[in-house]
C-alpha cells in the first residue's frame, strides 16, 4: 500500500469517526433540534461581546437570580467584564451574607463584598427544592458547559416555550418546552420581554434578553475564553511556522538517503 | 575552551563509573534504525512525549486538586478560574488523555499492519499491551477525579463489572469501593493510583524500549536489516523526523485545547456528582467505546449470565492480543506482501470503529445487533482468520533487502516523473 493511499484511507476513517461522533453528541440532548445561533464568542476570533455580557448580568440579577444561584462566580470577577471596583461594591452591596463566627462565637449577617461569591437565593439545596415544588433549580455557573448544545440550548430553552405558560402544561406544575429533554420542565416561562429596563437603552425584547443572558452565562462558565482564544492563535501560528521549518530541515537531512 | 574540556573530563569520569552517557548516546544517537520507516513510525516517540506531557500537567494539577467528595468538583473549578493558567493545564491534561489513546491506538494498528508483534519482537508487543492496560486503568481513574456526574456514574458502572465474578464478586466490589457504594474512600484511592500508575507506565516503557533495541525497529517491508546499507543512525535522521511529527501533532492537540477543549468530554461532567440522580445515558470516554460495546453485546450463554459473559468477552478482547504472535501463522511480517491479510486488516479497523459507534448508542435495536455482529467478527478475525490466512494466502515476493526496496521505490518514482515529463 502506498503511503498516499494509506493517508487517504486514514483521513477518510477519521472524518467518518468525527461525523458520527457529532451525531452522538447531538443525539445525547434528547430535546428538539436546536437552531444554531451566531454568538460573539464563536470561532477562532470570537470574543465575548462586553456590552451583551453586562446586559446579561442585569437580566440574571433581576430575573434568574430570584431562583438560580451562581456559586462559582464572585463579585470580584465582574472586573473581567468591565466593571470597576466601585460599581462592583455597589452590586455586591445589594446582598447580605452570613458570616462568622465572630469573637463572641456568634454568626452574623453583613453586606456582601467583592470577594464574596454570588449570593444564592436559598439557604441550601433542600430549601431550594422545597420552595420550587420539589424541583431544584440548577446552579447556573456551568450551565453553558453542562448541557449538550451549550449556548444554543440555553437560548432555545429560554425562547422555546410554546403558547401561554400553562396551555401546554404536561402535568401539574410542569410546563411544555420542546428543547427540554422530555419536554416537561418545572421552570415557568422566565422571559417575556421588557422584564428589565436596560441601562444602555437597548430594547428589551424577549429574544434580546435571552441572547444577553446566554452570553453572560457562557462567560460565567468559561471566563477564560477570550484569553484562551487569543493565546491559541499565537501558539498555533508559531507551531505552523515551526512545522514548516522542521519539514524543510527534515528534507535537507534526508536528501542523501532517498 | 578549558571549560568544555573540563566538562568533558567530568563526563568521562562519571561515565566510566556509571555509563549513562554511553547508554544514552547508544540508544538515541548511534542507534541504527531502518532507513525506510514511514510516518506511521512517528507514533511511538509521540506516545512517549504525550506521557511526559500528561505527567507534568498532572503533577501541577495535583498541587491544586482536593481528592474529597465535598471539594473535588469545587477544586477543579478553582483550577479553571483562579489558578494562573489553570484552565490551560487542565485542558491540556484532559485532551492529552484523549490524544494519548489516539496515538497509542495508531501505534498498535501500525504494529498489526506491519507485523511488528512477530518473532523476535513478541516481548516488545507484550510490554506495549501491558502499557495499554495500565493506561486504561489510569485514564478511567483520572476521569473519576473531577467528581462530576459522569465521573461518579462511570465509576459505579465500571467497578460493578467486578461484581459479575461468581461467589466473591460482591466482596471484591465492596473492597474496591472501600465501602458499600462509590464514595470518598473510592475517590481517595483512585487519586492515589492515578498518580502512581503513570510512573509504572514509565517503567514498562523502558522495558518496551529495551526489548525493542535488542533487535531494532521493524520496518514497512517487515524484512530484517542485513547491514549498514539498510540503516541510518537515529540522530539526526529520526530525531528531525520525529520533531517534525511532534510539531504537527501539537498543532492538532492544541487546536482542541484552545478551540474545542470540551468537544471530547461529556456535558454531564460539568454537573457535580449526585448519587441520587442517574444520567439518562451513561457513556464512557470515546477511547473505551469499542470495549464497552463488547461488554454489552453478549447475551446469556447457557448457564453463564450475560453480565459475566460480557465481562469475560471484554477482557478476552484485549488478552487475545497477547497470543497474537502465535495465532498469526504467516512467516511474512508486513501486510505489503500479504494481499489477503491486508484486506482483513482494514476490515478489522472498520469493525473496531463500528464497535465504537455502537458503544456510544443505547444498547437496543439495530445498534445492538451491529454491536453483536462486530463483536463476533472481532474474535473471528483473531481466532480463525489469522491462523487460517497465514497458511492459505498467496504472498508477494519480498525484496532482497531494505536498501533494494528503497531503491525500487525511488526508482519507480523517478520513472513515473520522467514519464510525466516526456
Amino acid at each position: 500500500m502506498t503511503p498516499a493511499r494509506t493517508w487517504i484511507i486514514g483521513t477518510v476513517l477519521t472524518v467518518i469517526v468525527a461525523i458520527t461522533n457529532i451525531g452522538i453528541a447531538n443525539g445525547a440532548s434528547d430535546g428538539a433540534h436546536l437552531t444554531a445561533q451566531r454568538w460573539s464568542f464563536d470561532g477562532i476570533f470570537g470574543r465575548f461581546d462586553r456590552t451583551a455580557v453586562q446586559r446579561g448580568l442585569q437580566v440574571y440579577l433581576e430575573v434568574c437570580a430570584n431562583c438560580h444561584s451562581l456559586e462559582y462566580v464572585a463579585y470580584r470577577n465582574l472586573t473581567e467584564i468591565g466593571y470597576n471596583e466601585n460599581q462592583i461594591k455597589a452590586i455586591a452591596g445589594q446582598y447580605e451574607v452570613e458570616d462568622g463566627p465572630n469573637n463572641d462565637g456568634e454568626m452574623f449577617t453583613r453586606t456582601a463584598q467583592p470577594s464574596d461569591y454570588f449570593v444564592s437565593p436559598y439557604a441550601n439545596a433542600m430549601e431550594a427544592a422545597a420552595m420550587n415544588n420539589g424541583a431544584l433549580p440548577p446552579d447556573l455557573s456551568l450551565i453553558y458547559k453542562a448541557r449538550a448544545g451549550g449556548a444554543d440550548y440555553i437560548y432555545g430553552l429560554l425562547t422555546g416555550y410554546e403558547g401561554e405558560e400553562t396551555e401546554h402544561s404536561v402535568a401539574e406544575g410542569l410546563y411544555y418546552n420542546p428543547y427540554f429533554p422530555g419536554g416537561a420542565i418545572a421552570m415557568p416561562k422566565p422571559l417575556y420581554g421588557d422584564d428589565v429596563e436596560y441601562a444602555d437603552g437597548t430594547t428589551a425584547s424577549m429574544e434580546q434578553e435571552a441572547r444577553d443572558v446566554t452570553t453572560f452565562l457562557s462567560w460565567a462558565a468559561e471566563p477564560k475564553l477570550d484569553a484562551r482564544k487569543k493565546l491559541g492563535l499565537k501558539v498555533l501560528l508559531f507551531l505552523i511556522v515551526l512545522s514548516a521549518l522542521l519539514f524543510a530541515s527534515k528534507r535537507k537531512v534526508w536528501r542523501d538517503i532517498h | 575552551m578549558s571549560n568544555s574540556s573540563m566538562g568533558k573530563k567530568v563526563v568521562q569520569w562519571f561515565d566510566y563509573r556509571l555509563p549513562i552517557f554511553t547508554f544514552m548516546h547508544h540508544s538515541l544517537v548511534d542507534y541504527q534504525t531502518p532507513k525506510n520507516l514511514n510516518y506511521w513510525w512517528n507514533f511511538g516517540s509521540l506516545a512517549g512525549i504525550v506521557l511526559v506531557i500528561q505527567i507534568i500537567t498532572g503533577i501541577v494539577l495535583a498541587m491544586h486538586y482536593t481528592p474529597h467528595v465535598d471539594h473535588a468538583f469545587d477544586s477543579v473549578e478553582s483550577i479553571m478560574r483562579d489558578v494562573n493558567y489553570g484552565w490551560l493545564i487542565r485542558y491540556l491534561h484532559a485532551n492529552g488523555g484523549s490524544a494519548f489513546f489516539v496515538v497509542v491506538y495508531i501505534h498498535i494498528f501500525r504494529g498489526l499492519y506491519f507485523g511488528s508483534y512477530k518473532s523476535p519482537r513478541e516481548v516488545v508487543w507484550w510490554m506495549g499491551l501491558i502499557i495499554l492496560l495500565l493506561m486504561m486503568a489510569t485514564a478511567f481513574m483520572g476521569y473519576v477525579l473531577p467528581w462530576g456526574q459522569m465521573s461518579f456514574w462511570a465509576a459505579t458502572v465500571i467497578t460493578n463489572i467486578f461484581s459479575a465474578i461468581p461467589l466473591v464478586g460482591e466482596t471484591i466490589t465492596t473492597w474496591l469501593w472501600g465501602g458499600f457504594a462509590v464514595g470518598n474512600p473510592t475517590l481517595n484511592r483512585f487519586f492515589s493510583l492515578h498518580y502512581l500508575l503513570p510512573f509504572v507506565v514509565v517503567g514498562v516503557v523502558f522495558l518496551h524500549l529495551w526489548a525493542l533495541h535488542r533487535f531494532g525497529s521493524n520496518n514497512p517491508t517487515g524484512i530484517d536489516t542485513k547491514g549498514p546499507k539498510d540503516t541510518v543512525p537515529f540522530h539526526p535522521y529520526y530525531t528531525i523526523k520525529d520533531l517534525f511529527g511532534l510539531s504537527v501533532f501539537l498543532i492538532v492537540l492544541l487546536a482542541f485545547v484552545f478551540y474545542a477543549p470540551n468537544y471530547l468530554g461529556h456535558p454531564d461532567n460539568y454537573v457535580k456528582a449526585n448519587p441520587l440522580v442517574t444520567p439518562a445515558h451513561i457513556v464512557p470516554e470515546w477511547y473505551f467505546l469499542p470495549f464497552y460495546a463488547i461488554l454489552r453485546a453478549v447475551p446469556d450463554i447457557w448457564f453463564v449470565e450475560a453480565k459475566l459473559a460480557g465481562v469475560i468477552a471484554m477482557f478476552t478482547s484485549i488478552l487475545i492480543l497477547f497470543v497474537l504472535p502465535w495465532l498469526d501463522s504467516s512467516p511474512i511480517r508486513s501486510a505489503r506482501y500479504r494481499p489477503w491479510y491486508k484486506q482483513i486488516f482494514w476490515f478489522l479497523v472498520i469493525d473496531v470503529i463500528v464497535l465504537g459507534i455502537s458503544g456510544a448508542k443505547p444498547p437496543e435495536g439495530v445498534w445492538l445487533i451491529l454491536g453483536r455482529v462486530a463483536t463476533v467478527y472481532y474474535f473471528i478475525h483473531f481466532l480463525i482468520l489469522m491462523p487460517l490466512i497465514g497458511r492459505l494466502e498467496p504472498t508477494k515476493p519480498l525484496p532482497g533487502s531494505i536498501d533494494e526496496s528503497v531503491r525500487q521505490e525511488s526508482g519507480t518514482q523517478t520513472s513515473e516523473t520522467t514519464r510525466k515529463h516526456s
